[in-house]
């Protein structure tokens, strides 16, 4: 599977009120969910995502609350993958749950800035910045999380354990 | 090798003699939660799994406490989901708004005998690592965790590792679990614990009474830990046997210690002397300062309640700060007992008399403001002092607004002077 797309680029421990804030969480509708999506500090976000841009952001991204509102939002927004050095670990379960790929990667702080166009092999873990020629490699999912992803998230992993099991 | 206490919890309900970090286990869980905000979706995919019914009706628990009583129409229909959801699969521990064992879910599922020591939680909510004070491991998680779980009656989890936090001494006068929280998540960073337990010990866990135990366990996940937990001691046996008594006295509970051996990632050692009265400015709650180390912060609101500080203790605490004291002119104190049996308990002491006549709202069990639901929201450049947990950008209504967060002592304080004081600064201001 490969993404391609144009960066957003945050600092450090985004979090998930500013993901999506808790006044729009009276709804769980991907879409209206989306239109909210990173206002708090990026009012302009999500009139110039476009489908299959990345977002690249410092450490500890998703922390706070254990809404799974906060990767629906981005998802739905067309982000096809987030690279952070490392995830709150509520986001990152839920982020796997929803099939929202995300990965963990060191240096992504200085990999790329805002505009950059990344390409992404997930296969082999490759990010690719073709706006700088340069290249970093991003850890794989372990197995058990890989066959998670497999069933497109979490619900069709159960779902097929239960039809296995009768 | 050894295991911490967490370890052991979890390889217990994973069916083995043993587990190391890193490892992925799958759970059996004792007790599974949502709210109004997180059930709703994972109803929606519990619909879409087929299953029937939930795996054990004594063990899904579901608390509409977020937007409730319903602040507006599509959280009405929103609670109205849920409402309906526990109705149709007949579970006992929906716990609708009035009822006497209602409130916000941290503070009533202990309080309703539903944790005792060694069981294996999930919440989708972040703050379910709160029942760690019991000796319980317990996690937040998202509405799909919660859907599969309410199916399955199990979870996967990876096997965390542990900062061991080594407590010795005695809290100063007016100094708090909240303060000790806040001092420790200043010190590691919101991220100082990521995917990590903080698993508190040593000989000053004694001193520390239970509510101050759930309220520093409620903010393990602001440093990013995945649980907190203290061990097992008289205190939290007199607690079970005090709201768990069936458990209690058939002894349906697990003392786990930690192996000798364990290892931790570190140690932190904590004199609990030193914690001073600490106060977390925006927009992190690891940017801590010291109370009296900063310029004057003059603010407009301050809350007291949530699942961090809206226990009976907490009441009790803030009518010993507001007794014959007026909130300072034109500030906003709102006080959110955290159940209705706090609310009830403080009624009868007389607690509420209290707050009205120093010029507080008093408002119903909700979560309401603490993550700007209603009840309480900022404007643009508001400045709130607040007992809750987070205070993240526009965590509390406008973006341009601030949270403060501190411990009751320091949130009391502060409304009678208006500004960001210390509990010593009413005494000599005031006398």
């Amino acid at each position: 599977m490969i993404a391609q797309g144009k960066v957003f680029k945050y600092g450090t421990n985004v979090d998930t009120d500013v993901i999506i804030p808790a006044r729009y969480l009276n709804t769980a509708v991907a879409e209206e969910l989306a239109a909210h999506c990173m206002e708090d500090i990026d009012p302009d976000f999500i009139h110039q995502v476009e489908p299959g841009d990345i977002i690249v952001a410092g450490a500890n991204f998703g922390c706070g609350s254990s809404r799974e509102h906060a990767p629906i939002a981005i998802k739905a927004s067309g982000i096809s993958c987030v690279i952070a050095p490392s995830f709150a670990r509520i986001f990152y379960r839920n982020a796997i749950n929803m099939g929202l790929p995300i990965l963990e990667c060191p240096e992504a702080a200085e990999f790329a800035q805002s505009g950059d166009r990344l390409t992404i092999d997930f296969d082999s873990g490759i990010v690719r910045n073709e706006t700088r020629k340069t290249e970093c490699r991003a850890k794989a999912f372990p197995d058990f999380i890989k066959k998670i992803m497999a069933a497109d998230g979490l619900t069709g992993y159960i779902a097929a354990k239960r039809a296995s099991a009768e | 090798m050894g295991m911490t206490m967490t370890q052991k919890i979890l390889a217990a309900h994973a069916g083995l003699d043993q587990v190391e970090s890193g490892q992925l286990i799958e759970a059996k869980l004792d007790l599974v939660l949502g709210n109004d905000v997180t059930a709703p979706p994972a109803i929606d995919i519990f619909n879409q799994t087929g299953a029937a019914d939930v795996f054990d009706r004594e063990k899904v628990v579901l608390v509409p406490d977020h937007f409730t009583p319903n602040k507006d129409i599509r959280s009405a229909e929103h609670c109205a989901v849920m409402r309906r959801f526990a109705r149709t699969m007949e579970l006992p521990h929906y716990y609708e708004q009035g009822e006497k064992t209602m409130g916000v879910e941290h503070v009533i599922l202990p309080e309703n005998g539903l944790v005792a020591p060694g069981d294996a939680i999930i919440g989708a909510d972040s703050h379910t690592c709160t029942y760690g004070a019991l000796g319980a491991f317990a996690t937040g998680v998202g509405s799909t965790d919660l859907a599969c779980a309410m199916v399955t009656g199990e979870t996967w989890f990876r096997v965390p590792e542990a900062i061991r936090v080594e407590l010795r001494g005695q809290l100063s006068p007016h100094v708090g679990g909240k303060d000790l929280i806040l001092f420790l998540i200043g010190m590691i960073g919101v991220d100082g614990a990521l995917y990590q337990s903080l698993e508190f010990t040593g000989p000053g866990v004694a001193s520390l009474s239970m509510a101050e135990r759930l309220t520093i366990c409620n903010m393990a996940i602001e440093a990013g830990g995945k649980n907190g937990i203290f061990p097992v001691d008289d205190r939290t046996l007199d607690y079970l046997r005090q709201y768990a008594p069936e458990r209690f006295d058939k002894q349906q509970y697990t003392v786990w210690t930690a192996d000798d051996d364990a290892s931790y990632v570190r140690t932190i050692e904590i004199d609990l002397a030193e914690v001073p009265l600490t106060v977390s400015f925006p927009h992190l709650p690891d940017n801590t300062k010291t109370v009296g180390s900063f310029d004057p912060v003059v603010i407009d609101q301050v809350v007291i309640g949530s699942c961090t500080n809206g226990r009976l203790e907490d009441m009790r605490l803030a009518a010993r700060y507001l007794k014959g004291r007026q909130v300072a002119k034109g500030l906003r104190l709102i006080i959110l007992p955290g159940s209705q049996r706090v609310w009830t308990e403080s009624l009868k002491e007389g607690l509420l008399e209290i707050f009205a006549d120093a010029g507080a709202v008093i408002s119903a069990p909700t979560c309401g403001p603490c993550l700007g639901g209603h009840m309480g929201i900022l404007a643009a450049n508001e400045r709130c002092v607040s007992t809750t947990n987070r205070n993240f950008v526009g965590r509390m209504g406008h973006p341009k607004s601030e949270v403060y967060l501190a411990g009751v002592a320091v949130a009391c304080a502060s409304a009678v002077l208006g500004r960001i004081a210390s509990p010593t600064e009413l005494e000599e201001v005031l006398s």
